[in-house]
């Protein structure tokens, strides 16, 4: 026994998400993220009663206009007479969330945590609340696309990728969506040529390389390691965690790769004793909202040498199918309730390893990551979860 | 040194609200002149209704309908009404427990002064003449004098069921600042009025920041030495623009671009003209262009010099 020697190994035990859509015009935001907390606590086999504090994540308080939401959901999250937090880390801050509550059970200052993220983006217009006119300053002439395209030409250049590598991407990405009954876009007609022929937005973006505007949540259950030992369905040990940031410009920031992005890889897969992350990762769970973003973090994570991450999406490395799958669940690309993205990434990974992913399983997935990104590049957030005790 | 400037900010934004179903039949349930409320698992009746049990964490559905009339339970005059508040005339906010509730509503109470308002008084609702379903058909409430005080009335069951319910309400929401942009834009700002771009360089890792923030983020010192550079610069990528953008006059297809001026130790943004889009290229040398009015370049266009080599400016993508 390690008693109260080091950290408390973390389990997810418990895992819920709405059926994200453009709208859910039929419920409230307590509503909505009710949804999301029953679904993990019966995944779970708990109730209210066992869960000892509540984390929560969203991102602006702009996107639907509700300053503080998480003061008004206490009711509809079962934490009244218990602590709630909240996180804010703009669209990585579903995976900073998650972190947070590990870190609540990882320290003994609780034992079972309830983390959530949601955003419900039918309330407002997330590209207005991105945009506000600034006094004195110029405007950003472009939008949230025109904002990443010219990094994603940056990528081509510096790589020598071919210009045909975005599309495949988006076009795996909704293919495995179609196999996830959550994900927003079920495009059952999808094919390469359709997702080629989609307008130009921010040339070299194309529309269908874009996420959609979706209303969401997700939760997930965490505790400690008795908890996890004595739960009754399979569950996600938690082997590394770590957050890093960097402002959203300065001089000498490598906006292809940030640094951040690099380190924070580095320490989650230091604590998870990795060092082939290619080899020994089964299934991977990123952040890309704009599909060459797949490429560039398969680089910025480690999985492929400087210059040669579009080779294994171009190589179909990265399909449901490949031996490095990437976004089986059809990622961002497919789901985007922004607040909960990133925690949506960090629960598909848990779903891998406890082999509940259904009908987008990874065969055998024993170690999968999670990535969650945010502002200008800026926010990074990462877990790795096995189906192994991280000490065994 | 210039005084620092500012600007008023308005921020304003017609939020939606999907109501859900506790909601939905409350405000509804006020358009018809009903107020509704909610029985907890523990027999309480909370008005307004939330969905959620405060204790039990349940999923509250039990709908009852509540008297409009009901008592003072705490309340704050207020002399000196603001804009979009509920009354134009000095009113008392007030929290009212209708009979038949547990709880107390907030809400506002028509008085000709504090000395006619006190905790315990019995007060009744005056509906809006035109109701929409929002708790603004609550006009506000009004004295009911203490006859009515035996009305205890208990709380009734209701369906929540009515025609046409309301099931979204839009919520405007204005917020005005004062922004300040700080001494270093300011500085900037003087320049760019004479038409110089002066970035200010970071006295430790001797990188020039354009616009300058004041501080180097890197090193986290302050920045005072400004450094003129420009005014021409080379575009480090782009992207081509094909969808109008929300409140922005330029025509599509443009190009927005990172411009690296000659000096600047980090891009800055602008957009590029004089030459057919389809044209621009990384490296094209640019230099801006300004009009009479403008407070920036009103784009950059190609100066004609041989294009920068990549090695020059991969540092800066």
């Amino acid at each position: 026994m390690s008693a109260v020697h080091g950290k408390e190994p973390v389990a997810v035990v418990g895992v819920g998400q709405t059926h994200h859509t453009s709208a859910r015009h039929d419920v409230s935001i307590a509503g909505l993220v009710r949804e999301a907390a029953h679904r993990a606590l019966v995944d779970a086999s708990m109730t209210w009663a066992d869960v000892d504090a509540v984390v929560i994540g969203k991102a602006p308080d702009f996107f639907e206009g509700v300053m503080m939401p998480e003061l008004y959901l206490a009711d509809a999250l079962g934490a009244v007479g218990k602590p709630v937090m909240r996180v804010h880390t703009a669209g990585s801050v579903g995976g900073s969330t998650a972190l947070v509550a590990t870190s609540l059970v990882a320290a003994r200052v609780h034992r079972t945590v309830l983390t959530l993220a949601f955003e419900k983006q039918s309330e407002s217009n997330a590209m207005w609340g991105l945009s506000l006119p600034v006094p004195f300053q110029q405007p950003l002439l472009a939008g949230a696309g025109g904002f990443f395209a010219p990094h994603v030409r940056a990528y081509m250049r510096r790589t020598g990728a071919p210009d045909t590598v975005g599309a495949l991407v988006a076009y795996k990405d909704r293919r495995n969506a179609l196999r996830n009954p959550y994900a927003h876009l079920h495009e059952k007609d999808i094919t390469l040529e359709k997702v080629r022929s989609s307008p130009m937005l921010w040339d070299p973006i194309r529309y269908s390389e874009t996420c959609p505007s979706s209303d969401g949540a997700c939760a997930m259950v965490l505790t400690d390691e008795a908890g996890g030992r004595r739960a009754p369905g399979p569950v996600a040990w938690v082997h590394g965690g770590a957050m890093r940031s960097e402002p959203t410009m300065f001089a000498g920031k490598d906006f292809v790769s940030p640094r951040a992005g690099r380190d924070c890889a580095a320490d989650v897969y230091r604590q998870a004793g990795i060092t082939d992350p290619r080899r020994q990762i089964d299934a991977v769970e990123m952040y890309v909202p704009f599909s060459w973003y797949e490429p560039m973090w398969l680089e910025n994570l480690g999985f492929a040498q400087e210059g040669e991450g579009w080779k294994l999406t171009e190589s179909g490395v990265t399909e449901l199918d490949g031996d490095l799958p990437v976004n089986p669940s059809g990622g961002v690309l497919s789901t985007n309730p922004i607040g909960a993205s990133g925690m949506i990434r960090f629960a598909e990974a848990a779903l891998q390893v406890r082999g509940t992913a259904g009908g987008h399983q990874v065969d055998g997935a024993r170690l999968a990551l999670g990535h969650a990104y945010g502002g200008g590049s800026q926010f990074f957030a990462m877990w790795v979860v096995g189906s192994g005790h991280p000490g065994e | 040194m210039p005084e620092p400037l500012t600007a008023s900010l308005v921020v304003e934004f017609p939020f939606t609200r999907s109501l859900g179903p506790v909601q939905s039949a409350f405000l509804t349930g006020l358009r018809e002149r009903t107020v509704l409320g909610v029985r907890t698992g523990d027999g309480r009746v909370l008005v307004p209704p939330v969905e959620y049990d405060p204790v039990t964490a349940q999923e509250l559905r039990d709908l009852v309908e509540v008297g409009t009339t009901g008592t003072v339970t705490t309340w704050a005059w207020n002399p000196s009404p603001r804009p979009q508040q509920p009354m134009s005339t000095p009113f008392a906010w007030v929290l009212v427990r209708l009979d038949g509730a547990d709880t107390a509503l907030l809400h506002v109470l028509d008085a000709p002064g504090p000395e006619a308002v006190r905790t315990g008084m019995r007060v009744r609702v005056r509906w809006a003449e035109r109701r929409t379903g929002a708790v603004t058909d609550i006009a506000c409430f009004e004295p009911a004098g203490d006859g009515t005080a035996a009305a205890a009335a208990r709380a009734a069951a209701h369906t929540g069921a009515f025609t046409e319910p309301v099931t979204g309400i839009t919520v405007p929401a204005r917020l005005e600042y004062t922004y300040a942009p700080g001494r270093a834009q300011s500085r900037y700002l003087a320049g760019l009025a004479e038409r110089r771009t002066l970035g200010e360089r970071c006295p430790s890792c001797r990188k020039v920041y354009v616009p300058p923030r004041g501080a180097c983020p890197t090193c986290g010192v302050a920045t005072e030495e400004q450094v003129e550079v420009g005014p021409r610069g080379t575009v480090t990528t782009y992207c081509i623009v094909n969808i109008k953008a929300k409140g922005l006059d330029i025509e599509v297809p443009y190009v927005y671009a990172h411009i690296a001026l000659d000096g600047a130790g980090l891009a800055l943004h602008g957009r590029i003209g004089g030459i057919p889009y389809d044209q621009v290229r990384m490296g094209l040398r640019v230099e801006p262009v300004w009009t009479s009015d403008g407070r920036y370049p009103d784009h950059y266009r190609p100066t004609g010099e041989p294009d920068a080599d990549y090695d020059t400016y991969k540092e800066l993508l």
